[in-house]
């Protein structure tokens, strides 16, 4: 079977805030279709990684390649689309979930018919919810729209911040199971940073160990987190 | 009761201010039993407002007899200081002296060349000064009122704002409503002036021009037409500052540069 495409490769990534290290010297390459965990204590810079991957934040040394193109030739916006980004809280905007699933589109003055919005709603559990408003629904279902908005880009890779961390348990196992099928379906590739090892296991094919920054174990999940 | 104690106009004077301060500052003496501490800040104030005014009323005095451009260079000055004031409401916005500089002076210094050249505000600096400082003044508080609350409203939709970012949005669109809440916000004072004009206050211009023998229809009039000009100035500073600030609020590649803690190089 022929090896896959590098979607993903960040080189000497790294950025320095007031003096200190937020992410140092990280080289990694991702490949399409596969899931990279990110793993760590607190504070070991595993978000301030994720931010650097679609250019929430600007590196001060290094950089990071997307299909093999270096990401500052890309304008920041077309990035973003391409790398879709779900947070740890689903920060939904004011409105309808329509609203919410078709702001990207709309954001690049693509139309977005009810009937798209109503397929990634059945792909994300949540059938027939276009038209509520985001207020009454609880964090699972808020999260499923996050997912679901992110997806409305089509995105070529999925960067996931903590997105089961701020839930209680159903809804946490829900949400991964349901990451989980998406990602195998769409064999989309994907980021996931977490502080739960067991999730890391579960979900991905490669994983990085974060600490103080540094990149200290890069591997299989046996290599990493079972060695 | 001071009128009787006092005969010399200056000492009448001092000794109003002294009154009128105290009363300020028992406020605040109040607030701060509430453990809402302004003391030191409305010290401050009220002696650095005492000795400006007295110092632009003892330009005014040498400025009577000065020729007419010079009322543009003191308009500039306030303009300047106005601005210095108005980025004290806004810590932490990236470039906030610059927008307010270029807001205010767009705002209320394009507000009074128009109407100096159309003869509604005289060009003998006795009038230009007092009426362009009030456009000023009006100005500043509006731009400090806007940028406060932009900077404020941003703070705590951080992760909003960085969701639709993270969508591809443009920063503009990501910080839109935000910008309306601060625009609507900075005129509310203006707007509460205009409405409340002759019910509930009658303001100081108009009695000073009673006071110096001006018909009461037309001191009514003009002062109908100095807020209609601070609203227009007050508008125009808002307006150009959170247009300004927005684009200050990002960096080239379109990171949000207004994080607690945190700054995009």
């Amino acid at each position: 079977m022929p090896a896959s495409a590098t979607i993903l490769t960040t080189e000497h990534l790294g950025r320095r805030v007031d003096g200190r290290m937020l992410v140092d010297d990280i080289s990694v390459e991702v490949r399409e279709g596969e899931v990279l965990a990110v793993v760590g204590p607190s504070g070991s810079g595993k978000s301030s990684f994720l931010r650097l991957l679609n250019r929430l934040d600007e590196p001060t040394s290094g950089t990071v390649f997307l299909n093999e193109v270096d990401y500052r030739q890309i304008p920041p916006r077309e990035l973003r689309r391409r790398v879709g980004m779900v947070t740890q809280r689903a920060f939904l905007f004011p409105g309808t979930v329509y609203d919410n699933v078709s702001f990207g589109p709309q954001q690049r003055g693509e139309a977005f018919s009810d009937d798209k919005s109503e397929e990634l709603l059945v792909r994300v559990g949540m059938a027939g919810y276009a038209r509520r408003d985001v207020t009454n629904l609880s964090g699972g279902e808020a999260q499923r729209i996050s997912l679901a908005r992110a997806l409305a880009n089509s995105p070529t890779v999925l960067l996931l911040d903590e997105p089961t961390s701020a839930l209680d348990e159903t809804a946490k196992f829900e949400v991964e199971s349901l990451i989980r099928d998406i990602i195998s379906q769409s064999h989309l590739t994907c980021v996931i940073v977490t502080h739960d090892r067991a999730q890391a296991a579960r979900m991905a094919m490669q994983v990085m160990m974060l600490e103080q920054g540094r990149a200290t174990r890069i591997g299989t999940v046996e290599e990493v987190l079972h060695a | 009761m001071l009128n009787r104690l006092f005969t010399d106009q200056l000492q009448l004077g001092l000794a109003q201010a002294l009154a009128a301060a105290i009363v300020a500052f028992t406020v605040v003496l109040l607030a701060g039993r509430r453990k809402i501490h302004l003391e030191r800040e409305t010290a401050v104030a009220l002696l650095r407002g005492l000795v400006q005014i007295v110092a632009v009323g003892s330009v005014l005095v040498l400025l009577l007899r000065a020729p007419r451009w010079t009322g543009a260079l003191l308009l500039a000055a306030m303009i300047a200081a106005a601005a210095a004031t108005s980025v004290k409401r806004a810590k932490g916005l990236p470039g906030a002296f610059a927008v307010s500089i270029y807001s205010i002076a767009c705002g209320a210094g394009s507000v009074i060349a128009i109407m100096t050249w159309l003869g509604v505000i005289d060009t003998a600096i006795t009038s230009l000064i007092p009426v362009g400082s009030m456009l000023i003044a009006n100005a500043m508080n509006t731009s400090g009122l806007a940028l406060n609350r932009f900077r404020s409203d941003v703070l705590a939709h951080v992760g909003e704002i960085e969701a639709a970012l993270s969508l591809g949005a443009d920063p503009r669109e990501s910080v839109q409503r935000y910008v309306q809440a601060s625009f609507e916000a900075s005129l509310i004072p203006a707007i509460d002036s205009l409405r409340s004009l002759g019910i509930v206050w009658i303001p100081g211009l108009m009695a000073g021009m009673l006071l110096s023998g001006s018909r009461p229809i037309y001191a009514a009039i003009y002062q109908f037409v100095v807020l209609a000009m601070i609203f227009a100035a007050s508008g125009l500073t808002s307006l150009v500052s959170t247009l300004l600030i927005r684009m200050h609020a990002f960096t080239a590649a379109e990171q949000l540069l207004l994080r607690p803690g945190v700054q995009n190089r």
